[in-house]
């Protein structure tokens, strides 16, 4: 069956701030970010302290630059101050919490009112008309549901595009594959990497997605790269677009990959972007790559200032063919932090999965493992074997083996051990991929 | 002329031999002979078996990853120098071998498995000096004369 193509180009009504001529944008930016100074002075003590300390009053704000006047805010300001010492709302105007899960200690909480519910399912409609849905798709929402954002972020939104939306959550690989097939799904939201997985396991119950209505995947909550998006645009025969977002800025619906693939549109309009120097936090120009810097323009009950995301990329001003005015960031590929140093090369883990993807027939299913031998450090990047690639002789396989390394030693001018391992042996994920195992500490 | 062998990849750790063996043992798959070619990280086990569409299709429902392909059998007197005169046929017809096995019947015959770069011209030489190439219902007829 020949899929329909994404609609591109097409003016919906709900999407009219991502045409809003510049000047009027920045107007409308500016004003808000005079609001949010106010309130954040006035509601949040940990910013009105660190605005005292440095000695800016709300009304120094006079133009968006001078938003760099105001104090960031980082992860660790959540945790110390939770769970809501950050909230600018009281608890009876707080209509939902939201919570991240913490890998180092306490967990964050953040809170939305009835208003920043309407701002978020408004970016998530924005986000779904730029990826070409309407209220004739029908949405399988498998990011999971519950106090991770994803879940009912996508799912408000889909409901307010008026497209029907299949609430399936994550997991359950088999159910997910049948109600694709049986209640005529066009579009899916979830983590890439779950995707490729359910890619992997239709191919094992013998469907074929390319049979399926499926159209359009809406792919987020970690990075990915455009090697993986081919893969799974040949796999399934779908358009993939990349959907970033986060929590404690509001969830998805931060910024939307249009099908012109020239980077994520931001709704700045809500979420000002910034970049600025990872290490000094010096602002950059656009253009120039460096850690994202959000501040939420419209929220209420957690509003965020300049809140260091972590994530490295850069801000495109060049127009885009859809016509949309809102500037553009460069697709997420690493993180500050996801960074590993090892023998002191700095590596992320997109690196690896490039000079991976470089090499024919290698796919991604990979996990790179630190430890610690005598005090240094080795990395190995271990490889699943597929029934493409498998050779019958010792002698191909240790050149897919010695190619695999080569490629990676290519980027990363260290050499790193590849092993081929069986099909299935390394762990799946239902949310977020885990590509790296770090033992370093364990057996050091 | 040339019969089929399975490849199965394996990690080089304990117990993965039997992965493959205790399937097929499951399924009822007789191995005829089988090689496994090793390094420290993986290995690869060649089988030559009683059914391969039968072993194939086991395999690969356990999540094996298995290649199937063909080999030359030929049978030779169990004597000194009977591999030898093989070789010098093989030598002579400059094919080269990627890798080879072999095992005995008793009663004085031998069964050598080659995987030749270019069988074909193996096959035609070795014949042309009378040597006994032995065909798939051949080599399953040796297992139960």
């Amino acid at each position: 069956m020949k899929k329909s193509p994404t609609k591109t180009g097409s003016f919906h009504p709900a999407a009219a701030l991502d045409y809003l001529p510049t000047e009027q944008l920045r107007a409308l930016q500016l004003g808000r970010l005079q609001h949010l100074a106010r309130r954040v002075y006035e509601r949040v003590r940990l910013t009105r302290d660190r605005m005292d300390a440095s000695g800016v009053k709300p009304e120094d704000v006079r133009s968006l630059e001078d938003i760099r006047l105001l104090p960031f805010t980082v992860k660790t300001d959540l945790r110390d101050t939770y769970p809501f010492g950050m909230f600018a709302s009281p608890m009876e105007e707080v209509v939902r919490l939201h919570s991240s899960s913490g890998t180092t200690g306490k967990p964050i909480v953040v809170a939305y009112t009835k208003q920043d519910i309407d701002v978020w399912s408004s970016v998530m409609v924005r986000s779904f008309i730029a990826c070409g849905l309407n209220e004739h798709d029908v949405i399988q929402n498998a990011y999971g549901y519950g106090l991770f954002t994803g879940g009912l972020g996508a799912h408000y939104g889909a409901e307010a595009l008026g497209a029907t939306v299949i609430p399936i959550s994550g997991g359950n690989t088999d159910r997910q594959i049948m109600v694709m097939k049986d209640f005529g799904v066009t579009a899916i939201c979830c983590t890439p990497s779950y995707f490729v997985h359910m890619i992997e396991r239709a191919g094992e119950l013998g469907v074929n997605l390319q049979d399926f209505p499926l159209r359009v995947g809406v792919f987020g909550a970690e990075p990915w790269s455009d090697g993986m998006r081919r893969h799974i645009e040949e796999e399934s025969g779908i358009k993939a677009h990349d959907i970033y977002g986060l929590s404690e800025i509001t969830g998805p619906g931060v910024g939307i990959e249009c099908a012109c693939e020239q980077g994520l549109h931001v709704f700045e309009d809500v979420f000002y972007p910034e970049i600025v120097d990872p290490d000094t936090g010096e602002p950059l120009p656009d253009g120039i790559e460096g850690e994202l810097v959000l501040t939420t323009l419209a929220k209420q009950a957690i509003p965020m200032v300049r809140y260091r995301t972590h994530d490295i990329t850069a801000i495109r001003t060049g127009p885009c063919a859809c016509g949309r005015t809102i500037r553009r960031m460069d697709r997420i590929g690493r993180r500050s932090d996801d960074m590993f140093i090892i023998r002191g090369v700095n590596v992320f883990p997109s690196q690896i999965e490039a000079a991976l993807l470089a090499v024919e027939g290698a796919l991604p299913h990979y996990q790179i493992v630190l430890s610690r031998d005598k005090g240094l450090d080795t990395m190995e990047v271990q490889v699943e074997v597929t029934p493409a690639v498998f050779s019958d002789t010792v002698g191909a396989l240790e050149s897919l083996q010695g190619r695999l390394g080569k490629s990676i030693e290519n980027v990363l001018g260290i050499h790193v051990d590849v092993r081929l391992v069986e099909p299935h042996t390394i762990e799946r994920s239902i949310g977020k991929a885990k590509r790296v195992i770090d033992r370093r500490n364990a057996n050091a | 002329m040339k019969i089929h062998q399975l490849s199965v990849f394996l990690e080089n750790r304990r117990g993965q031999l039997n992965v493959p063996c205790g399937i097929l043992a499951q399924a009822g798959v007789d191995i005829r002979t089988l090689s496994l070619a090793d390094t420290q990280q993986f290995g690869i086990l060649r089988l030559i078996v009683s059914d391969w569409q039968r072993a194939k299709q086991v395999l690969e429902a356990h999540e094996c990853i298995v290649h199937l392909n063909q080999v030359v059998a030929i049978e030779v007197p169990d004597r000194p120098g009977g591999l030898s005169d093989v070789l010098k046929v093989i030598d002579h017809a400059a094919v080269d071998i990627e890798y080879m096995y072999a095992f005995t019947l008793g009663s004085g015959r031998a069964v050598l498995i080659f995987r030749f770069n270019d069988p074909d011209t193996a096959i035609s030489q070795l014949q042309a000096e009378g040597i006994n190439v032995v065909g798939s219902s051949q080599f399953q007829e040796l297992f139960t004369a």
